[in-house]
């Protein structure tokens, strides 16, 4: 049996230090690890979504509801504003790209989006099944509404007033389902979309009414009119001009410090986890001293048993750290699993991440550091003294 | 052939022994006797190249021990010398014949697996082979710690105090099971000890 063998049985030997040992350790370096991965998908999913959208307009609100309602459609709109009013935006020389949307409805708990056929080549969606719309009251659905509700070509359904399941029912009008998209990663796969004109009547209004909208969001020829436009817009019109990088930025940010504390608690939590491998190789050296001594007695030699408590101490640290991985890996896949219904966490990585590289070594380093004592302890076992005290 | 010359020793000032000469050859036995704190331990432990006598010299086969540096020593312990004391220690966390064939890799001798079955065969500890030490009776983990001491084939055994804590039945058979193991290793064997019952045993007795 090598020294290496005999490391791992003692180990064995006492199953609930080593068992706490390693929760400690696996819970510090998971929870690191799930910040780290939850935050790389946020930051993905922000950026995938944002495709080069670089001004959002709707009614005056909260510019980051504005934001997360239009273009990622998590929120609820900030109100209706005038087509017209748009119209006007559009004839800035500035301005390479302008596309309407009309949203508040849902079906099942999917949005329904009106918008204009410019929306597909925002977001490069193709079509899987069937074309676009051209009619009114044709849709094309994203590839999730698809699965979920299991729809095809052909099906009519009717939107219901509101993103909440249980509201009005628009029992009017039925949409009829003309194409559905293939998976494509963005907000895009979970939307119901339609020409915006329809979604205007589905709400029946009349027809002398001015045609109204929920958002509109704009492409700039230059990026300089980043900060000249929507300064423009919210200076001299009753209308709310959002940058989306800026607010996404913002939130991001906001929600930095949430990572930050977290995170903090964390590495307390994988000190901590040193603290306890430190405690129980020290105890169980005091219960092992005679065996030490017996080691050294038939010809172990100091650096042997020093060898034998540094692998013990690594092996908990190692082995806890890789157990944390895992642990990430397998709350993110739950959490994944839980939430793809309304939300847009898609794919994870199940490789490392560049970020969670240095988790390894710093576990190894406090296994390191938690066997300093006890190393030394080892190292000086006195045989005579122990010999004769017994 | 082991030889030392009159050996002295002392801890401090208040503490100090000296040993008298011992000469002894392959195969021979040799009883130390003693009261209790007249020194058996450190006379056993200078004889093991635990510790470094002030005065006077120990050689085992021609090999002094003051030649050998604290490294050398523990090699040279390991190949050449066995221990047996009062009360068995072992190595809690791995079975029986495991607790052999790790003392025999530690000390860099042959691991022959088949051997040390043999040999606990031979000690009557057959339906023990793959125990936990600590499930093992006070007698058999005796009669286990002399398994541990001889499986490596020691030039030298040292037995201290072997049968302090054992019954007349098993104080017998442990003496008999160390000397029958000693002449088969063909090793020379030193019982140091207070217990008197040990006295009719043996040819060569030295009174500490």
């Amino acid at each position: 049996m090598t020294i290496f063998k005999l490391s791992w049985r003692n180990l064995v030997g006492s199953p609930l230090n080593t068992i706490l040992s390693l929760l400690l350790m696996s819970l510090g370096v998971g929870i690191i690890s799930l910040l780290i991965l939850l935050n790389n998908e946020m930051k993905q999913q922000v950026k995938n979504n944002l495709k080069e959208i670089d001004m959002v307009v709707g009614a005056k609100g909260s510019p980051l509801q504005l934001i997360l309602s239009s273009v990622y459609h998590i929120d609820n709109p900030t109100g209706n504003i005038p087509l017209n009013s748009i119209n006007k935006l559009k004839k800035n020389r500035l301005v390479d790209l302008v596309i309407p949307l009309s949203y508040g409805d849902s079906y099942k708990g999917f949005r329904i989006v009106g918008s204009t056929h410019d929306y597909f080549d925002l977001y490069n969606a193709e079509i899987k099944e069937g074309r676009r719309w051209e009619g009114g009251f044709e849709v094309v659905i994203g590839s999730d509404v698809a699965k979920t509700h299991n729809l095809q070509i052909g099906d009519n359904f009717y939107g219901t007033h509101g993103l909440l399941k249980g509201g009005h029912i628009h029992d009017n009008y039925a949409y009829n389902v003309v194409g559905i998209l293939n998976f494509s990663g963005t907000v895009i796969d979970k939307l119901i979309l339609t020409d915006y004109h329809s979604v205007w009547d589905v709400h029946n209004k009349d027809d002398d009414s001015e045609m109204e909208i929920t958002a509109a969001l704009f492409k700039f020829k230059n990026p300089s009119a980043l900060i000249k436009l929507p300064r423009q817009v919210n200076e001299t019109t009753n209308l709310q001009a959002a940058v989306p990088l800026f607010e996404m930025n913002r939130l991001i940010n906001l929600l930095g410090i949430g990572f930050n504390s977290i995170q903090f608690i964390a590495v307390v939590i994988m000190i901590v986890s040193g603290l306890s491998i430190f405690i129980s190789l020290y105890n169980s050296l005091k219960r092992r001293r005679y065996e030490l001594a017996l080691m050294r007695v038939h010809g172990a030699s100091r650096w042997q048993l020093v060898r034998l408590i540094q692998f013990e101490a690594l092996f908990l640290s190692v082995l806890g750290a890789i157990c944390g991985l895992l642990l990430s890996r397998l709350s993110i896949y739950i959490i994944s699993s839980l939430v793809s219904e309304n939300n847009t966490i898609n794919n994870f990585p199940l490789t490392l991440v560049v970020e969670e590289f240095w988790l390894l070594p710093s576990a190894l380093l406090i296994g390191i550091f938690a066997a300093l004592i006890p190393t030394l302890q080892a190292y000086r076992t006195n045989i005579p003294k122990l010999l004769i005290d017994a | 052939m082991l030889k030392s010359t009159p050996v002295s020793f002392s801890y401090d000032n208040l503490n100090s022994f000296i040993f008298p000469e011992i000469s002894l050859n392959d195969s021979e036995d040799l009883l130390i006797l003693g009261k209790s704190g007249i020194g058996k331990t450190t006379f056993i432990q200078l004889l093991a190249g635990l510790l470094t006598p002030d005065k006077g010299s120990i050689s085992l086969n021609g090999v002094k021990y003051a030649d050998l540096s604290p490294k050398k020593m523990d090699e040279f312990r390991g190949k050449n010398i066995s221990l047996v004391f009062q009360k068995p220690y072992f190595i809690k966390s791995i079975n029986l014949i495991q607790n052999l064939l790790t003392t025999l890799k530690l000390s860099g001798n042959k691991v022959d697996k088949e051997k040390c079955k043999y040999l606990l065969e031979h000690i009557g500890l057959s339906d023990k082979i793959y125990s936990k030490t600590y499930e093992l009776s006070e007698g058999e983990k005796q009669r286990a710690s002399i398994a541990m001491a001889v499986c490596k084939k020691p030039d030298l055994i040292l037995a201290d105090e072997p049968t302090a804590s054992l019954d007349d039945e098993n104080c017998d058979i442990i003496i008999k099971l160390l000397k029958e193991q000693a002449k088969k290793s063909n090793s020379k064997l030193i019982i140091i000890t207070h217990d008197q019952r040990l006295k009719s045993q043996f040819k060569n007795t030295i009174t500490l």
